[in-house]
C-alpha cells in the first residue's frame, strides 16, 4: 500500500517531490480521533470518579474527600432499586419479544419474496427513524382514546414496537449472507424442511440473533424519552434519575452508572477476546 | 409447509405488532388532534383544524429553534465524526474494532444518565468551573450551562456514534485501490479525496444525518437538563402539553406538524437513496 492512501485529506499539502518517499508527517487523524474521545469519556469518568466522593450536600459536583460508602449501601434507596428492577425486567421481556418477533420478520425479509415486502420495509423504515417523542406521544395519544391505563404493561409493549425493526435488520443482514447451498445439503441428507431449519439454519443465525436481542436489551434499558410516555405510575431506572434531579442525585446513582458501564465493557472484552479466538482458529 | 404462505406467517407477528402499536396509533394521535374538549369535559371528535393554527402559532419558534439546533448538532457530527471515522477505518489498522468499541462505550450509560452528568461536569460551581473560577482564569459570573451552545453540543455529544458508524461503514468497504489509481493518475490528496473519496462515503454521511437529525431535532432531554429555560425545543412542548398541561388536542397537532415535517424530509431522502439502501447503511 502506498503512503498517500494513508494521509488524511486535511494534512498539509504543500509541493510534493517529484519521487514519492516516507516523510514524517504530523498524524492529525490520530490526534483529533483522541480529542474526540477524550470528550466522549469525559462525563463518563467524571461519573465514575464521583461515586467515590464523599458529598457535602445534596449536590455532588464538587470533590470533598474520598468514600467506598455508596458501594457498601448502594441498594438503600428502595424506589431506586425498584426502578433498577423494573429497566431489567422490563429489558428482558423486550429481549425476548422483540427477539422473536424480529428474527422470524428477518427471517422472511432475507430469504422469500412476497406481496407486501415493500410496504414492510417501509413501516420498518418509518419505525427506526420517526423520532422517539413521536413515538411515545402515539401510542400515548391512542391509550388515552381507548382508555387503557398506562404502566408497565404498557411499557413493555412500546419497547417491543421500536425494538423489532432493528432486530429484524440484523437478523435479514445475516440470512442474506447465508450460503444456500448448506441448507441445501441438508436437504439431499434426507432432513425435512422443520430439521433443515433447527439443524442447520438456527445454528448459523444464532449469533445474529444474539446480537439483535442484545441490541433490543440495550436499547430497552436506556430508553427514556418513549418510556416517559407510556409509563404511567411505573419508575424505570432513567425515570427515576429524572425525576431525582431536582432534589439533588443521590451517590448511588452513579455507583448503578458505574456499575452499568462496567458489566457493558466486561461484555465488549469478552466478545472481542472471543472473536479474536474465533479467527485465530 | 407451503412455501407460499411460509413468508406471511413469518411476518404475520412482528406486522400485527407494528400494526397495532405504530400504525394504528398515529392514527388515534391524528384523531385526538383534530378534537375539542379538556380533561374534565372529555374530548369530543369535532375534526377541529383550527388547532393545527393555534399550535404552529403558540410554538413555532419552538419549532425553528428544533430545527436550527438540529442542524447544528448534525454538522457539529459531521465535523468531528467525518475525520474520526476516515482515520479509523484507513489508519486504524489492527486497532480498527477496538476503536470502534472506544467511540461506542461511553454509550453503555443510559442516555439521561450521560446527559446529567454533563450537567454536574460543567455547573457553575464544579470541578471544571468552579476550578478555573478559584484559579482566577475565567470570572466569577462564567456559566456554560443554560445556553444554546450548550444543548447543541450535548445533542452532538449524544448522537455523535450515529454519524461516525455510517461514514465508517462505507469507508472501511471502499476498494484501497480506488485511491491508489487516483494517484497514479496524477490527482494530488486533496483531488484524491474529493473526487474518489468523498463521493464513496455520501451515502454513509446521507444516512449519518439522517440518523443525527431526526433525534436531534425532536430531542428534549437535552433541553431540559442544559439549556434551562430560555432554550425549550419542540419536544419540550409536547412532553409538557401531553404530560403536564394534558391538553391533549394541541399537544397531538404539534406532533404531527413535528411527524410532517420530518417525513417529507426522510421521504424525499430515501427517495433520492433509495430506502434498501439507507437502511443498509444504517444496518
Amino acid at each position: 500500500m502506498s503512503t498517500l492512501t494513508q494521509t488524511p485529506p486535511d494534512a498539509p499539502t504543500g509541493d510534493r517531490p517529484p519521487r514519492r518517499r516516507r516523510r514524517v508527517r504530523v498524524d492529525w487523524g490520530r490526534y483529533h480521533t483522541w480529542a474526540v474521545l477524550a470528550w466522549l469519556f469525559a462525563p463518563i469518568l467524571f461519573m465514575i470518579a464521583f461515586s467515590f466522593n464523599d458529598p457535602a450536600g445534596r449536590h455532588n459536583i464538587t470533590w470533598q474527600g474520598f468514600t467506598l460508602k455508596w458501594y457498601q449501601n448502594a441498594f438503600a434507596h428502595s424506589e431506586l432499586n425498584e426502578a433498577m428492577f423494573n429497566s431489567v425486567s422490563i429489558a428482558l421481556l423486550t429481549m425476548v419479544l422483540a427477539g422473536g418477533l424480529g428474527t422470524l420478520l428477518g427471517l422472511a425479509l432475507g430469504r422469500f419474496s412476497f406481496r407486501g415486502k415493500q410496504l414492510t420495509n417501509l413501516v420498518m423504515f418509518a419505525a427506526i427513524s420517526a423520532p422517539e417523542v413521536v413515538l411515545g406521544a402515539a401510542l400515548l395519544s391512542t391509550f388515552l382514546m381507548m382508555n387503557v391505563t398506562t404502566g408497565y404493561w404498557t411499557t413493555v409493549i412500546a419497547h417491543v414496537m421500536f425494538c423489532v425493526s432493528f432486530v429484524a435488520i440484523t437478523v435479514r443482514a445475516r440470512v442474506i449472507t447465508l450460503d444456500p447451498r448448506l441448507e441445501e445439503a441438508a436437504r439431499d441428507l434426507g432432513a425435512g424442511p422443520w430439521d433443515t431449519f433447527r439443524l442447520v439454519t438456527l445454528p448459523m443465525l444464532s449469533p445474529a440473533i444474539m446480537a439483535g436481542g442484545l441490541l433490543a436489551f440495550a436499547l430497552s434499558i436506556d430508553d427514556y424519552i418513549i418510556t416517559s410516555f407510556v409509563s404511567g405510575d411505573v419508575t424505570t431506572f432513567p425515570l427515576w434519575i429524572w425525576g431525582a434531579t431536582r432534589v439533588g442525585i443521590p451517590p448511588q446513582v452513579n455507583v448503578m452508572g458505574t456499575l452499568l458501564f462496567a458489566v457493558g465493557l466486561l461484555m465488549a472484552v469478552i466478545n472481542i477476546v472471543t472473536a479474536r479466538r474465533r479467527n485465530a482458529a | 409447509m407451503n412455501r407460499k404462505i411460509t413468508p406471511y406467517v413469518l411476518v404475520l407477528p412482528a406486522w400485527a405488532w407494528l400494526a397495532l402499536f405504530f400504525v394504528v396509533p398515529i392514527g388515534g394521535m391524528l384523531s385526538l388532534s383534530l378534537t375539542t374538549g379538556n380533561v374534565v369535559t372529555g374530548f369530543q371528535q369535532t375534526f377541529e383544524v383550527g388547532n393545527y393554527a393555534t399550535a404552529v402559532g403558540t410554538y413555532w419558534e419552538q419549532i425553528l429553534r428544533s430545527l436550527f439546533y438540529g442542524a447544528c448538532a448534525t454538522l457539529v457530527c459531521i465535523a468531528l465524526g467525518y475525520p474520526m471515522a476516515y482515520w479509523i477505518a484507513f489508519r486504524g489498522g489492527a486497532y480498527k474494532s477496538t476503536y470502534l468499541l472506544l467511540v461506542l462505550l461511553p454509550f453503555f450509560v443510559s442516555f439521561v444518565l450521560r446527559t446529567i452528568s454533563w450537567r454536574f461536569f460543567l455547573a457553575d460551581n464544579g470541578v471544571v468551573l468552579g476550578t478555573l473560577k478559584n484559579i482566577g482564569l475565567l470570572p466569577d459570573g462564567f456559566a456554560v450551562l443554560n445556553s444554546a451552545p450548550a444543548v447543541i453540543l450535548g445533542l452532538a455529544y449524544n448522537f455523535l456514534p450515529f454519524m461516525v458508524l455510517p461514514i465508517y461503514a462505507v469507508l472501511e468497504r471502499m476498494d484501497p485501490h480506488l485511491v491508489e489509481a487516483a494517484h497514479d493518475l496524477y490527482s494530488n490528496r486533496i483531488q484524491a479525496f474529493a473526487r474518489v473519496i468523498l463521493p464513496v462515503s455520501l451515502p454513509g454521511v446521507f444516512a449519518g444525518v439522517l440518523m443525527t437529525f431526526i433525534p436531534t431535532s425532536a430531542d428534549y432531554v437535552n433541553a431540559s437538563v442544559l439549556g434551562g429555560t430560555h432554550n425549550t425545543m419542540i419536544g419540550n412542548v409536547i412532553q409538557t402539553q401531553y404530560l403536564v398541561n394534558n391538553n391533549y388536542p394541541i399537544a397531538a397537532s404539534i406532533t404531527f406538524v413535528l411527524m410532517g415535517l420530518l417525513l417529507v424530509g426522510i421521504f424525499s431522502y430515501a427517495r433520492a437513496l433509495g430506502t434498501e439502501k439507507v437502511m443498509e447503511v444504517h444496518a
